[in-house]
């Protein structure tokens, strides 16, 4: 299925959790935080939210600002 | 000075008055190096969209800047609408799990990034009834202000002049008016260019000044880090020593009694 991740689409298999997909995407364990259709999924729930066809995920991080 | 001198942001208790972003420095061991230089206890950071297949063994910022070393302080710059910042402050929030003190900006336009007051507004309030402790950039409007304060955020920070300009403190007798209002503290946020800048805010009685770019583009980032830190201390005593009157005229220092004549 098709969603989007950072505004780039990206393809997932069906039942794909946000764990997984961190991990497709080598990041699993870095510092992040992941919010889909503009709601936040904290940590704990990532091995359980499974993503749906169309989702719009954003991957955030911190980085160097005033 | 001998009694600790040091102010409470929020919930927060803090000895350093000089406060500093991490944006523009050369690369990750700079950035490190002139904070560590600074003194700063409190550090701001940008939340970024995390680059996607690209070099997944990048080194991160909080790992050279790390939360058990600084209190880190999550801003919404490049935010121009309250929406953008309230989600930024929530991702930072779960992204330093649970850290609640932010730096709330909302920007008007690119060419004067001055703050979009309306919008900030918004932002506070729903920032504020999130549980979050919000610090805010604002314009120099001492009526503006006192709003925002009456809101609940618990530190004021008008900007001396444009971010980024380096033009110093433009604006003293506003930072003034809004300073005796205040009850929580007044930092400036922007415009500081080099030390004096930051002596001469912290001379007036500001709680603190907030820098980023002036540090960052320094020939030597990490040597004017050191002179900011000096600086904030220098003008913090000054302030508290509480300066000489200004007059017209001259007035000798050494004694006029004694004086060989010819």
């Amino acid at each position: 299925m098709q969603i989007t991740v950072n505004g780039e689409p990206q393809k997932v298999d069906d039942l794909t959790s946000v764990s997984d997909l961190l991990q497709t995407l080598k990041l699993t364990g870095k510092r992040l935080a992941i919010e889909i259709n503009e709601e936040i999924i904290p940590k704990s729930r990532h091995s359980q939210h499974q993503l749906q066809a169309g989702d719009q995920v954003e991957i955030v991080h911190a980085i160097g600002g005033g | 000075m001998t009694a600790k001198d040091t102010f409470t942001i929020g919930s927060r208790e803090f000895s350093s008055r000089l406060l500093v972003g991490t944006g523009k420095y050369k690369d990750l061991q700079e950035t490190g190096t002139a904070i560590a230089a600074s003194g700063a206890e409190i550090v701001t950071v940008a939340v970024r969209r995390t680059n996607i297949g690209q070099n997944p063994d990048e080194p991160n910022l909080l790992d050279v800047i790390s939360p058990d070393d600084y209190t880190l302080l999550p801003n919404t710059a490049g935010c121009f609408n309250a929406k953008d910042a309230i989600r930024t402050c929530m991702l930072a929030r779960e992204l330093l799990d649970g850290h609640n003190l932010v730096k709330l900006e909302v920007l008007g336009d690119q060419k004067t990034l001055y703050p979009n007051m309306r919008e900030t507004f918004t932002a506070a309030e729903k920032l504020l009834a999130e549980g979050f402790e919000v610090m805010v950039y604002c314009n120099d409007d001492p009526i503006a202000a006192q709003e925002l304060e009456a809101m609940g955020c618990v530190a004021i920070m008008p900007l001396g002049s444009l971010i980024g300009s380096g033009l110093g403190i433009l604006n003293p007798h506003n930072i003034r008016l809004i300073m005796e209002e205040a009850k929580v503290p007044v930092l400036v946020d922007a415009g500081v260019g080099t030390a004096s800048d930051a002596a001469i805010a912290m001379e007036m009685g500001c709680d603190g000044v907030l820098m980023n770019t002036a540090i960052a583009h320094a020939q030597n980032p990490v040597l004017m880090a050191s002179a900011m830190k000096k600086a904030i201390e220098a003008g913090r005593e000054a302030y508290l020593a509480g300066r000489m009157p200004k007059k017209a005229y001259a007035s000798a220092s050494s004694p006029l009694e004694g004086l060989i004549h010819s």
